[in-house]
């Protein structure tokens, strides 16, 4: 019994030792750090995503301070911060498009095949590795939500069985992008409504055979787009540049399969 | 005496090595070995670390441990020990060298949970080492430490750079197959000196 009393009091009094003596020794050594750092610090998400390049928002907090990074660096954060920015450091900073994440697949469960029934663990590399996946159509989105799981902000839904990007909570933070095994996700700037909701480099006739809102590349969008940003990915397979693009939508109406939408209307 | 001293820096670089023979501290031999200059922040902060940590529970293991007969405390007390230790060095060398700080960066407080310090501090008290010989012995360990780190990131780094590995391999599963080559090789040290 002793023995047991002995030992908690020398750990005892050994951790009230080390902790008085770190709490002296934090008041000795107190390092001035920049007030500005703690104020860029709360300015940003705070989500330490890591989509800047450095370790956490702390980090980008830094660097910014010091003016190793610019001031739009964290890709999370739009002009408001950069407005809060310039306001900290008095500096200028230059202007970005906010821009949003996009699931370019369309074909929830009722619209699109399966190819089996998946009963694995929830998360779609694991799903992806047994013949591409158990949608009928090899480059649709999965719906196991690994972007939803690795997403920091919770900006990704799974809705009947395909992945949507709340755009209002999307950052562009691009970890999702990294995540997803079909590499169907794309940072689009948010104003830019229309895109092809579609990845599958299938010929026509397959594609419409898997799913029923896929691109089967009829390149009647392609002939409509009055500014000419829509083209063909050397597949069967429309692309919108959203750099081109002035959200016109007219592809919208030519589209026989609706793989074009309106992205602001639809869910996503 | 020199003798003595090279003896034990072989036997704790080469024969002994702490990550590749002795498999202590496989976390950060993974984690921080993707480029060799952040290696050698990590290798140059576990020196510092074990160097210290091995004085102190030397001291520690001495005049409290041995003193009141309580030894089977020692796992606990010396985790304490490093911890407090840890978080110490940083407050001073944020305050006295801020280019040693920026240079150590995040390693400094990953060390506190590295389980190679705490064998270090063990081994030292089970070999019966005095206070030099077991400050030299931290020394030594650490420096095989940060050869091991090194070695393991220039590999990586080629690998990266040159290698055409197969999908499936990429990443972590090749870095694992690649440390275990390397810890073969480092086998061969074996029977170095008797």
């Amino acid at each position: 019994m002793n023995e047991i009393i002995l030992a908690a009091a020398i750990i005892g009094i050994m951790g009230i030792v080390f902790g008085i003596g770190l709490s002296y020794a934090a008041k000795v050594f107190h390092v001035k750090e920049d007030e500005r750092i703690a104020r860029v610090r709360v300015a940003l998400p705070g989500a330490n995503c890591g989509a800047c390049g450095y370790p956490g928002c702390d980090g980008l907090a830094a660097a910014i301070v010091e003016g190793k990074a610019s001031g739009n660096a964290c890709p999370a954060s739009g002009d408001e911060f950069t407005e809060k920015l310039a306001d900290i450091l008095g500096i200028k900073t230059e202007k970005t498009e906010r821009k949003t994440a996009r699931v370019l697949c369309n074909g929830t469960c009722a619209l699109s095949r399966a190819k089996y029934q998946y009963y694995g663990i929830e998360d779609c590399s694991a799903a992806a590795q047994i013949f591409g996946g158990h949608k009928s159509c090899k480059y649709g989105c999965l719906g196991n939500g690994t972007c939803a799981r690795v997403c920091p902000f919770d900006a990704i839904a799974i809705v009947e069985g395909v992945a949507v990007i709340l755009q209002d909570k999307c950052r562009a933070c691009g970890l999702c992008i990294d995540a997803c095994p079909k590499k169907l996700i794309e940072l689009i700037p948010v104003s830019k409504n229309y895109s092809v909701l579609c990845r599958s480099k299938d010929k026509g006739p397959a594609t419409k055979k898997s799913c029923d809102v896929g691109c089967i590349g009829c390149t009647k969008c392609v002939k409509t787009c009055p500014v000419g940003a829509i083209s063909m990915e050397g597949a069967p397979l429309a692309k919108i540049d959203p750099e081109k693009c002035t959200n016109c939508g007219e592809c919208v109406k030519v589209c026989p399969t609706t793989a074009i939408r309106k992205v602001e209307t639809f869910c996503n | 005496m020199i003798e003595q001293i090279v003896t034990s820096f072989l036997a704790a670089v080469l024969i002994e090595n702490f990550v590749l023979v002795r498999f202590l501290g496989i976390c950060p031999f993974l984690g921080v070995s993707k480029k060799i200059k952040t290696a050698w922040g990590m290798g140059i902060a576990v020196v510092f670390v074990m160097a210290l940590a091995s004085a102190f529970t030397w001291l520690i293991q001495k005049y409290v441990l041995e003193s009141f007969n309580i030894e089977f405390l020692q796992t606990i007390t010396f985790i304490l020990v490093i911890a407090a230790l840890v978080q110490f060095v940083e407050m001073v060398i944020k305050k006295t060298s801020r280019t040693l700080y920026n240079a150590l960066g995040v390693y400094l407080p990953l060390i506190t949970t590295n389980c190679a310090i705490l064998a270090v501090c063990i081994i030292n008290v089970q070999k019966g080492f005095d206070l030099v010989n077991a400050i030299l012995y931290g020394t030594f360990a650490g420096i095989g430490f940060t050869l091991a780190l090194i070695l393991f990131a220039g590999i990586r780094e080629r690998m990266d750079l040159f290698s055409n590995i197969p999908e499936n391999l990429k990443g972590f599963p090749i870095s694992l197959i690649s440390a275990s080559l390397v810890s073969l090789a480092f086998l061969g040290f074996q029977g170095l000196i008797k």
